[in-house]
């Protein structure tokens, strides 16, 4: 069984996003997103410091110290965008007003709670920037994780052991082994790569988790179309 | 032409007054809209100690921020994400017991600011109800929907940076360097902005001035 890289990941964020949607990614995995995303698709990545409308620099555009996304890289504003200030920025995040964010995490609970900004270590520099606005806010919550740590327990949890990012935001998430949502009944899959069957996700998922009958399959061709 | 005071100033100047056990705002997010000459005078100019900065990432690696650090004149930090590149120094203060470091979410940090600035009391916010920010604060469920009560964070001083000015104190700036100066000149006791270009009333178009003059107290260039 081949599991998907971040990149095939990222592509499949991509594929998914709604069309004008607006979209915040968050640090890291998340930020994969932008390369993916056609400009036909009409999207405004929103950034919290003020930005909806950006893009990566391309080739050799030269930076400006100006125009940097939330991971503090350089980006271009597209056309159509505009530039406001932290409190608008953040009032649009709590106020429901973006369509979807994408963030990394620790942990998920089937319940839907997240887990992604502290390892519950006693950080002399806990660090939490948006990701609670982000989670409280969006309409939609959309999650880029592994399935288990590096030795091996589950990330998809009954209940998150990491301290809280928020309770009950994720709708969906996408791991190497393909797509779940969070439901009612726990963690629902919804596209899996070949070859995961329900005992080798079963064995990956400590929450509950529902098996449905209709399972897309991501097929290579499907990848490397997209 | 109507009659104006002038607010611009030389740095030391502007930083003279700042007391021992000022409490200051330091815009910017990462390195934009960091007034890092402002940092570099209270820094060399001033001998101000018992510090409390405000700043989104503790200073996102600005030298003057971290040198304040350094020679232990910063009592305190408050911010939202200050694991940055050239935090080292700010983690081995927070471990050496010389500085504490005070961590929110960051919507939470700039509505706190703005709260402060627009005259209003304590706010019910959703964000961080049901996590480690809501211990020991008064939270209700309003309509089905769990907040957490936060309470306005004025500032002494406001340090910010505007890419320009014109001499009455009305800023203008450029892309994202304009993150926290607005609320921030509007929530601190005194406002200081260092901006690129300074010109005369009347000669900036007042439908793109984005901070008014009246909330502006001290301008130096550079």
């Amino acid at each position: 069984m081949q599991t998907l890289t971040r990149e095939e990941m990222a592509r499949l964020v991509a594929q998914d996003l709604p069309d004008y949607s607006s979209v915040n990614l968050g640090i890291g995995m998340p930020t994969l997103v932008g390369r993916y995303l056609r400009p036909e698709s009409g999207i405004l990545l929103h950034s919290e410091n003020g930005i909806l409308g950006m893009r990566g620099l391309e080739g050799d555009e030269t930076p400006d110290p100006d125009l940097i996304n939330a991971s503090k890289e350089f980006v271009r504003l597209v056309p159509g965008a505009s530039i406001f200030d932290h409190a608008l920025s953040f009032g649009i995040m709590r106020g429901g007003h973006l369509d979807v964010t994408v963030l990394g995490a620790f942990e998920v609970s089937s319940c839907g709670d997240l887990a992604n900004w502290s390892l519950g270590e006693s950080d002399p520099l806990p660090s939490v920037g948006g990701a609670m606005d982000l989670a409280q806010g969006a309409k939609s919550v959309w999650v880029m994780m592994d399935m288990q740590t590096r030795d091996g327990s589950p990330r998809l949890r009954r209940h998150c052991t990491l301290p809280l990012t928020g309770q009950g935001v994720v709708a969906r998430i996408y791991t190497p082994l393909g797509v779940f949502r969070v439901a009612p009944g726990g963690f629902v899959p919804v596209a899996l790569v070949a070859g995961a069957t329900q005992d080798l996700v079963r064995d990956q998922v400590e929450g509950d988790l529902a098996w449905p009958d209709e399972i897309a399959v991501i097929s290579r061709q499907q990848k490397e179309a997209a | 032409m109507n009659a104006f005071k002038s607010k611009r100033c030389e740095l030391a100047e502007a930083v003279a007054d700042i007391p021992s056990g000022a409490a200051i705002f330091v815009g910017g997010f990462g390195g934009s809209g960091i007034p890092a000459r402002l940092l570099s005078a209270l820094c060399h100019e001033s001998k101000a100690g018992d510090l409390t900065l405000i700043n989104n990432n503790a200073g996102a690696g600005d030298p003057s921020f971290n040198a304040l650090v350094d020679t232990g004149r910063v009592a305190r930090i408050i911010c939202s994400y200050p694991r940055m590149p050239g935090s080292q120094n700010i983690r081995r203060g927070v471990e050496q017991g010389r500085l504490v470091v005070e961590v929110m979410p960051q919507g939470t940090f700039v509505e706190r600011i703005r709260a402060a600035g627009t005259g209003l009391g304590p706010f019910f916010t959703p964000t961080g109800y049901g996590t480690a920010f809501a211990h020991g604060k008064e939270c209700r469920v309003i309509d089905g929907k769990g907040y957490v009560l936060e309470a306005p964070l004025r500032a002494d001083f406001a340090f910010v940076r505007a890419a320009l000015a014109d001499e009455s104190g009305n800023l203008i700036y450029r892309f994202a360097q304009r993150n926290f100066g607005p609320v921030m000149c509007m929530a601190a006791g005194v406002s200081i902005a260092e901006v690129q270009t300074l010109v005369l009333p009347g000669e900036l178009d007042p439908c793109q001035i984005i901070t008014p003059g009246l909330l502006v107290d001290r301008l130096v260039k550079g």
